[in-house]
């Protein structure tokens, strides 16, 4: 064998091995496995304390399919039918979430003196939460059943459309196209995603109907294909692959989407960590002790204007004060698609110090929220809602005077 | 019952009771399902969150289902003194095996009803018309003494229909 390959499979061995063991040990405090395996990509980048040598091009592919697979197990998860109900029913709620949560971005980044483009991106990563991460704790807090749970996700589902419009602006403003440009992708990817949703809503169980169900590698072979042939045809458009694969997702449904889900998810769940590691090998480690504070003032910031969106969006769902905060609270941490958004940015080189400052941002908000997110379950915290409500209705209803 | 979607996880059954507290089922997409129970403090949330499997789910669901038709026959019986339960074997040559409840017409001709079937130790509760009878099959009607001795004559054959 080649002395080459002798090391890449040594070093990819190796590496998946402790993300291995990482994950397992994260779980063991209720951590997500995301900042861990951007910390192993750190660990292991330019300047880290272990350089890969051999298989960084390797882990580049490795990467942008697992963007496309993440993108795709997500459009799997909504029925097209589902999202246009939640369009409908909770477009205030999304249009609420981005003014709050994508403005503060852009704001911050013109305040560090970055570009138009930086901004762009920085809005983009403060924007999106992390429905992977959010909907894994809602499960593990047992709150799907909550009354608030259903705005949670519908705010979720809006992103991540929205994403949808967002992912071929930011592609073709980074590419150098200009705002123009930028709005002709946003036209193109208009036109794309609306007659993907019609054809998906009319269309969708023939189209599903074309796979089989009952053939397992059949089915694995043929929506993985489809999907990575779509996500190129889409980047060849400069409509972003990602944006390819996620409709890919939506456009299958019924029974061929549920057993999708299945056989992709062990790939998904390999290529989505080579992909962190990725993201953490670009940033160097040298690079963060500057921007730690600026990404500390904007996650508290940025996290703060989550809880507000949460709590605005609640009490529009006619959810009480205890409600309003826990949604607010387990929306925010943002995860797989601020890292998917600032490795577009790294891709075109714009501003340098962006990919340290949204590695640091990633990581404070997808650890910390989930810890914020757990808050209203202990006992003092509902106490002090509960004297606060109690104090509302005091301070509402006089006690009345005796006659 | 209220039924609400949940993007991407399922949908959610609630139903508020009498007493004022609300019971939920969580029906995943990939069948998993969960009972909630809500909070009385926080109306909002759940207090307990119970993962059933397929077998649990539905015994659970035999359970509410007969112990239901048990309180109703206990009911009718206190209501009404005139009202006799009784369980009837459906006879190895009756002419009703492999046929529909609906075809022995029982009802309109002995103004009893069968409110329930037993089958295999396990309760079929208020079987519709379209039902179809097996071999070994028990009847539980509920009606007068002249009408559940009808209910007896006619799944043995001996009236002629």
């Amino acid at each position: 064998m080649h002395h080459e390959t002798t090391v890449l499979l040594i070093e990819i061995g190796a590496l998946l091995f402790a993300l291995g063991m990482l994950g397992r040990a994260g779980r063991r405090f209720g951590l997500s496995p995301i900042p861990l395996y951007l910390l192993a990509g750190l660990c292991f980048g330019k300047g880290g304390l272990l350089p890969l040598s051999a298989s960084e091009e390797f882990i580049g592919i490795g990467a942008q399919i697992g963007v496309i697979l993440l993108l795709v197990m997500l459009g799997l998860e909504y029925s097209a039918d589902e999202l246009v109900d939640n369009l409908r029913t909770a477009a205030p709620a999304g249009f609420l979430d981005m003014s709050l949560n994508a403005l503060p971005g852009a704001l911050f980044a013109i305040l560090l003196g970055w570009d138009i483009k930086a901004a762009l991106v920085l809005a983009g990563i403060t924007w999106v939460s992390s429905s992977g991460v959010i909907a894994k704790v809602l499960g593990d807090l047992g709150r799907l059943g909550n009354r608030e749970t259903p705005m949670i996700l519908s705010v979720l589902v809006i992103e991540d459309l929205a994403m949808a419009f967002y992912l071929p602006i930011a592609t073709a403003v980074l590419a150098g196209a200009g705002m123009l440009g930028g709005l002709s992708a946003l036209g193109v990817a208009v036109v794309t995603v609306v007659a993907v949703l019609v054809v998906a809503i009319r269309y969708g169980t023939q189209i599903s109907r074309f796979m089989s169900v009952k053939d397992p590698e059949a089915l694995l072979l043929s929506v993985f294909g489809l999907t990575l042939f779509v996500a190129g045809v889409a980047a060849e458009l400069k409509v972003s692959d990602a944006v390819g694969a996620f409709l890919v997702g939506i456009a299958l449904s019924g029974p061929v989407a549920h057993h999708a889900t299945q056989i992709l998810s062990p790939l998904r769940d390999l290529f989505a960590a080579v992909f962190f590691v990725f993201f953490g090998l670009s940033t160097d480690p040298a690079d963060m002790p500057p921007v730690l504070l600026p990404a500390l003032g904007l996650a508290v910031l940025t996290m703060l204007t989550k809880v507000a969106t949460g709590y605005l969006a609640a009490r529009r769902a006619g959810i009480a004060l205890p409600g309003r905060l826990r949604a607010g609270l387990a929306l925010t941490p943002r995860g797989e698609f601020s890292v998917v958004i600032a490795g577009l940015a790294v891709a075109s080189g714009v501003e340098p110090s962006l990919a340290p400052l949204a590695t640091a941002y990633v990581l404070i908000t997808v650890v910390f929220g989930p810890i914020l997110a757990r808050l209203p379950d202990y006992t003092w915290f509902k106490t002090l809602v509960h004297r606060r409500l109690a104090a509302q209705r005091a301070a509402a209803k006089p006690v009345p005077s005796v006659e | 019952m209220e039924q609400t979607p949940l993007p991407g996880i399922g949908v959610r059954h609630d139903l508020v009771t009498s007493s004022g507290r609300t019971v939920g089922v969580v029906s995943h997409r990939n069948g998993r399902r969960d009972l909630v129970l809500y909070d009385v403090d926080d109306p909002d949330s759940c207090l307990a969150s119970i993962p059933l499997t397929d077998d649990e789910a539905e015994a659970l669901a035999d359970v509410l289902g007969a112990s239901l038709m048990l309180g109703q026959l206990a009911g009718l019986r206190q209501q009404a003194a005139g009202l006799v339960t009784e369980q009837i074997a459906l006879p190895a040559g009756s002419p009703f095996v492999g046929r529909r409840l609906g075809d022995t017409r029982a009802r309109s001709r002995t103004r009893a009803s069968i409110v329930a079937v037993l089958r295999d130790r396990e309760v079929i509760a208020s079987p519709g018309p379209s039902f179809q009878f097996e071999a070994n099959d028990v009847v539980v009607a509920v009606g007068t003494r002249d009408g559940l001795d009808g209910v007896t004559a006619i799944l043995a054959g001996d009236t002629d229909s």
